[in-house]
């Protein structure tokens, strides 16, 4: 199995074709319905299971999430949805207690293995987390955080990166006479947008988003979820949602998750209108949740 | 209705009763406060001018100027914070950012608590016998500035870790999540906006230092020098133990005792002055830091 760069998936055919395969044999509820046929997978995840401490909070998760794609992850809390998006970028290591088996394949590789560079793997797998976190600097230099980390110091390439990036999160207008001022300036919505502007000023092949939008009003929401609409041209992004209507209204495909196992998984429409699954009906209904 | 009339007023003349007794224990503080900053400056003001600040002691220390003392004091101070702030800090972000919870951390932890608890004295005692004999560093300014900055050591500890802790978690996984190493996350995102209470623990350590005595008069500080020190081998007076030495057993105590005040207003007026400072500069730095959330 090619296990090198994590750019090369769109030409390696036959991994492509292996991984469609698991994904129609390893997925217990999908049968026919999920065809990925089209898609090239990004992420492939096997028998992958977490514990914190004693308790047991991802219960073998197999499942494949295909690139350029929006993937949504809904299910009542508690059930493990944003634990298992944490496993993508291995924020999971920073909680002492956390042990994990399987695996979780990127490009092919196994970022779980020894000789994988967490810093470099979390630049290649952005996340969004619930509350907007700005950092206490200007909104230039938030966006162009991440590539100082890279040791990028032409100013040059951080004004052009910082516009471009701010410009894909639709807040360049909003914010280009005022670069300078704090971030802590902008409203809640505006916040969550330049931290996605932040993420993405570093282009990553993967875009991680936990309820990105949970923390703000009504217009807010619907900027980004327009904005993820936008961005997925671009990039492979999972987004871990509360409401139902959004996972509906952004998601290519969804996943439905229960108490640490993955109930169902397809393409967003289908898994709506007509679940395979009691369990993901009775939740999709609102008869629990 | 009489009876819970009654009742009421008695109610409330108890909570009358309550909170005077509050308001007296509260103000008694303020008034031990006032009355003995008066007490020391109506007695020391008279001693201080610019002679009492710049010239050396006379005549067996009854007439002159404290200047040794107060260069003693600073150098001291200054010597003690040069060690304890690197150490203290690089402690705190050790104990905060890096080790994972466990026996060793639990023991270091444990271990400054309890120096936060040995008396003054024996941090004395134990700079005589480590620093000056054991290290041969002698009755010096370093030896006493070792011996202030492990007394210290604590409170720089203590407040630097406040500080750390005061940084939301959420900007240490923003800044984890873009790909940055845990040493850039500490230096780019925890550090700066730390500082400011950081510096504050400094000059708190600077002004608890400059008034110590007991860690001192084992290991740096003297009677009295014919000369300012000119090296940090050197013994050195220093004003918390020229008071104590004037007032218990100089040639002459009474003729000294309004030297005595001066030197004790002098290294109050040093302590505030250092607070102050500390305030206003921790008041200025959040300000760059801290806007609406």
């Amino acid at each position: 199995m090619n296990t090198e760069s994590t750019m090369n998936m769109q030409t390696s055919l036959p991994q492509t074709d292996k991984m469609t395969v698991s994904a129609t044999t390893a997925l217990p509820q999908t049968g026919d319905r999920l065809s990925m046929e089209n898609e090239t997978i990004k992420i492939q995840v096997n028998d992958l299971k977490l514990y914190y401490g004693n308790d047991q909070a991802l219960k073998g998760i197999d499942m494949v999430i295909p690139e350029r794609k929006v993937t949504a992850f809904i299910g009542p809390s508690g059930c493990g949805k944003s634990t298992l998006l944490r496993c993508f970028n291995r924020m999971n290591d920073l909680v002492d207690i956390c042990r994990i088996t399987g695996e979780v394949l990127i490009g092919g590789k196994n970022i779980y293995d020894r000789d994988v560079d967490v810093a470099e793997l979390r630049r290649n797998v952005g996340m969004v987390f619930q509350k907007p976190n700005p950092f206490p600097k200007t909104i230039y230099e938030n966006v162009a955080y991440g590539l100082r980390l890279q040791g990028v110091r032409s100013k040059r390439v951080l004004d052009e990166v910082v516009e471009q990036s701010l410009r894909s999160a639709a807040l360049w207008d909003e914010v280009k006479d005022r670069l300078h001022d704090n971030a802590f300036g902008m409203s809640g919505g505006q916040q969550q947008r330049l931290v996605i502007a932040r993420a993405i000023a570093i282009q990553p092949q993967v875009l991680l988003l936990d309820e990105p939008a949970s923390a703000l009003d009504p217009i807010s929401t619907l900027k980004i979820e327009e904005l993820i609409n936008d961005l997925k041209d671009e990039y492979t992004i999972v987004i871990v949602t509360h409401n139902m209507q959004q996972a509906a209204r952004v998601s290519d495909y969804t996943a439905f998750m229960y108490m640490g196992e993955l109930i169902e998984f397809g393409d967003t429409n289908t898994l709506f209108t007509n679940p395979g699954r009691k369990q993901t009906e009775d939740y999709i209904t609102g008869r629990y949740g | 209705m009489l009876g819970s009339e009654n009742r009421n007023r008695r109610r409330r003349n108890i909570q009358k009763v309550a909170f005077g007794i509050l308001w007296a224990t509260a103000t008694l503080n303020l008034l031990a406060l006032v009355g003995f900053l008066l007490f020391i400056a109506v007695n020391g003001i008279s001693a201080i001018n610019w002679e009492f600040l710049s010239e050396m002691p006379r005549n067996a220390m009854t007439e002159g100027g404290i200047l040794p003392t107060i260069l003693g004091t600073l150098y001291l101070s200054l010597g003690a914070i040069l060690v304890a702030f690197p150490i203290g800090v690089g402690t705190a972000i050790y104990l905060n950012e890096f080790a994972r919870d466990g026996f060793w951390v639990r023991m270091i932890r444990q271990g400054v608590v309890n120096l936060a608890g040995v008396p003054s004295v024996v941090y004395g005692l134990f700079g005589l016998a480590f620093f000056v004999i054991i290290m041969k560093l002698g009755v010096s300014i370093i030896a006493g500035s070792l011996t202030l900055a492990a007394f210290i050591l604590p409170l720089v500890i203590g407040s630097a870790e406040e500080a750390l802790r005061a940084v939301p978690r959420n900007m240490r996984l923003a800044s984890l999540a873009l790909g940055a190493t845990r040493w850039q996350t500490i230096y780019r995102v925890v550090l700066p906006p730390a500082l400011p209470s950081m510096l504050t623990g400094l000059i708190l350590g600077i002004s608890r230092a400059a008034g110590e005595t007991a860690p001192i008069m084992f290991t740096a500080a003297v009677f009295s020098t014919a000369k300012l020190p000119t090296s940090i081998f050197d013994e050195v007076m220093a004003m918390p133990y020229h008071i104590y030495v004037l007032a218990t057993s100089g040639t002459n105590i009474e003729e000294t005792r309004h030297l005595q005040y001066g030197t004790a207003l002098l290294l109050l007026l040093i302590v505030v002055v250092l607070n102050l400072f500390a305030i206003l500069l921790r008041n200025r730095l959040q300000k760059r830091y801290k806007s609406s959330t």
